[in-house]
């Protein structure tokens, strides 16, 4: 009974209050006084109505775990390792900071992508032959799904380097350490010279070290595409903007030896943005230096350097840009197909470029600068590449024609023109990872690697770059490399 | 030119069954067609909106990736108990191709993969010609078939994982090998061909079908002039030439009428 007279209750009470009915006048619009309600509102509140928060998508987050300032190859290689050694997935946050979205400056791009082991430290030959087996397993590595498969384009065509008299004895022993650690790498005599490569002529050539295997050259903007989208896909920020300032604490301790030394630690970096004035300050934990032919600049704004010379705080980062050109030009009865890439210890160097008999050469920069810091211009230096005796005095290319030319920044270390790896001893959450002066590239996974355990584990756990420490530089130990190209 | 060096019936085709063709693939290496492409677009709709698809696509990617390794792992305990040469034999049998000592036949796996052992007796006799056609040989999987040190015939014939940096491992074989068949190995171009410069006694080279080589009829002109004792069998030269003038079409070299 209840039950057939609630319904009807409820049906007549609602039948009443439906709202557009036209029953005896009764009638609600409820559209028309939502809306009414709303003017009444708006007009009471002070200005427009603040719906819209102010965008921040072009800035980088607040807090990262770690800033790697520089996004070319070393500073991407370093992002991941350390993402791919996390102990759990999402673990670390990364945030990559690159001034240059597009590269126009960076090493990595400039870079005439050689790898070889044909180094003297035994370290060297290890991080090589490590990049080596990583860029062979490339799509293993930096595999993306739906994305298609890397093509790195590397020519194993091998590296040749033709020594004097008077540096025979150096390569011999050279290429002894390199056998050691497991490089394939084989002496040739004058002769042999002749016999595999006509066109060499071999005047004032004593011996010459041929690399057989992993060596070659590649294209570098493959590998770093290939980091970025793997990086993207691992979950890493990404940030165009220049690092203006580091934010640090001090804190005073006592050594063992009753000096007083102080502790820095970053705990903010300020990123600028493009063509404004507009900063975001970054909570970290970790800094990493990165920048390349810039890192001393960075390093000095932690303060490193700062202080009497002489002592570990006046140490600077002795990392400078190096201008080097590269040029390209034609010769229709250049070497052939074989042509592995060709150096001398003079510093001169060439290689075969594509298959239309155009060939890639250049010099390394000397020991002491004479180029200023200004902009990278292109310019056909073909008087000054005659009057320096530009190419390896060994080859003789008949009537080339230079149809480009580059310029790229080596990050020069002119301590000892080997790579600084490691933190730093005084600013204890800086980590370094440049100063490579030409083998960057090269030996990029392998130091990133390293990087990554030694800020994971606390320690080098894989390949033990040690003598690459910041602190060779206030002791005063060069870890000198007896080839270089 | 009826100079054929070598065992005339390496080249015969063994027939293999080709191995799952499935969405799993590395993308891009497989032409879809038709019903294929939509299967492969929907794939990665569903991809990029559910993590669980991705991960599951990847796990079966490292899974399709960890069997290839597997197979080509080194045998160095057989190298130890039966010598290079046994242990060489079982890899390649092992992988499906087919292999011939010295005075032997062909030893070959039937269709269900089985081969007869009769090689493990020929601990002395090296091996004289390989046919690793359609083989998942990767570059690992070489130190295996390095192992046959007097190799004179080796056919990689549409090999997928036979790529450049694998071209750069055979320089070992230079003393022995006379005759090389890469072809339709779909990862080998130009780049790995000029290592093949170390081969200075190859008198057979086969380089047809090369998907991955961008210039055919300039590459085998430069590997002829790179080998020149080697009879290079590949792309006719003349393809990739811009037609002649007269052969142009009619209407580009009309003049305008006055």
């Amino acid at each position: 009974m209840i039950r057939r007279v609630l319904p009807h209750g409820l049906g007549r009470g609602l039948l009443t209050r439906r709202p557009g009915t036209r029953r005896g006048g009764f009638s609600l619009d409820w559209d028309g006084k939502v809306s009414e309600i709303k003017k009444k509102i708006k007009s009471i509140l002070p200005g427009t109505p603040c719906d819209v928060l102010p965008d921040t998508s072009h800035l980088p987050p607040e807090h990262s775990d770690v800033v790697i300032v520089g996004g070319g190859v070393l500073g991407l290689s370093v992002a991941y390792w350390l993402k791919q050694l996390e102990n759990r997935r999402g673990g670390m946050q990364v945030l990559v900071v690159e001034r240059d979205h597009t590269y126009s400056q960076a090493s990595t791009g400039l870079s005439v992508g050689g790898i070889c082991q044909q180094f003297s430290l035994p370290e060297n030959i290890q991080l090589s032959l490590f990049s080596a087996s990583f860029l062979r397993n490339i799509n293993e590595y930096l595999a993306v799904t739906n994305a298609p498969p890397l093509d790195l384009q590397f020519n194993p065509s091998g590296y040749l380097l033709l020594a004097s008299e008077k540096d025979a004895a150096a390569m011999e022993s050279n290429v002894k350490v390199q056998k050691q650690e497991g490089a394939k790498v084989c002496l040739m005599s004058p002769d042999q010279l002749r016999n595999k490569f006509p066109w060499i002529n071999t005047e004032g050539v004593a011996l010459a070290s041929y690399g057989m295997e992993n060596e070659g050259w590649f294209d570098p903007w493959c590998l770093l595409h290939g980091l970025r989208q793997k990086l993207m896909s691992m979950g890493v920020f990404f940030c165009q903007g220049e690092v203006t300032r580091f934010v640090t604490s001090s804190q005073r301790m006592m050594t063992t030896d009753d000096e007083m030394v102080t502790l820095k630690s970053i705990h903010e970096v300020h990123v600028k943005m493009d063509h404004s004035l507009e900063y975001q300050p970054v909570e970290c934990a970790i800094v990493i230096n990165a920048a390349g032919a810039w890192s001393a600049q960075i390093a000095a704004l932690a303060g490193i350097g700062k202080g009497p010379p002489g002592t570990l705080q006046g140490t600077k980062l002795p990392v400078e840009p190096r201008k080097r050109y590269v040029y390209v030009w034609h010769c229709p009865q250049g070497p052939g197909l074989e042509t592995p890439l060709v150096a001398d210890t003079s510093g001169a160097y060439f290689r075969r470029e594509g298959l239309g008999s155009n060939y890639l050469g250049g010099r390394s920069p000397a020991e002491v600068s004479r180029v200023g810091w200004d902009m990278l211009a292109r310019r056909h230096r073909i008087i000054v590449m005659k009057e320096s005796g530009f190419w390896p005095g060994s080859v003789c290319f008949v009537h080339p024609q230079v149809q480009t030319a580059w310029a790229g920044y080596y990050d020069y270390n002119t301590f000892d023109q080997n790579g600084v790896v490691g933190p730093h001893p005084l600013v204890v959450n800086m980590y370094f990872a440049t100063g490579f002066s030409g083998h960057g590239l090269q030996q990029a996974p392998g130091v990133g690697r390293a990087v990554a355990e030694m800020i994971l584990e606390g320690s080098f756990q894989t390949i033990d770059l040690s003598p690459f420490l910041f602190n060779r530089f206030y002791l005063g130990e060069k870890t000198q490399e007896n080839n270089i190209m | 030119m009826e100079q054929e060096l070598g065992d005339p019936s390496l080249r015969l085709v063994a027939p293999m069954w080709n191995g799952t063709r499935g969405i799993h693939r590395l993308g891009g290496a497989v032409v879809p067609e038709g019903n294929q492409k939509k299967e492969r677009k929907m794939l990665q709709f569903l991809n990029n909106h559910f993590y669980d698809v991705e991960a599951l696509r990847g796990y079966l990617l490292q899974r399709e990736m960890s069997k290839v390794h597997l197979k080509n792992r080194s045998f160095t305990w057989l190298e130890e108990q039966h010598g290079p040469y046994s242990a060489g034999a079982f890899f390649i049998l092992k992988q499906g191709g087919a292999v011939k000592f010295r005075d032997k036949e062909w030893i070959r796996p039937d269709k269900y993969g089985h081969f007869s052992p009769e090689f493990w007796n020929f601990r002395e006799v090296p091996v004289e010609a390989v046919d690793a056609s359609d083989c998942e040989i990767n570059y690992e999987g070489l130190d295996n078939l390095l192992l046959l040190k007097e190799l004179q015939s080796l056919s990689l014939q549409r090999c997928p994982h036979v790529d450049d940096w694998c071209l750069s491992r055979l320089y070992p074989l230079a003393d022995s090998l006379q005759e090389l068949s890469l072809a339709g190995c779909p990862r080998v171009s130009e780049r790995g061909l000029a290592c093949l410069h170390h081969l200075q006694n190859l008198r057979r080279l086969d380089i047809s079908d090369l998907p991955a080589v961008s210039n055919p009829g300039l590459t085998q002109i430069l590997v002829e002039e790179m080998l020149p004792n080697c009879q290079v069998v590949g792309v006719d030269w003349a393809e990739g030439l811009k037609l002649g003038p007269e052969e142009q079409p009619q209407d580009t070299a009309s003049p305008v009428p006055a």
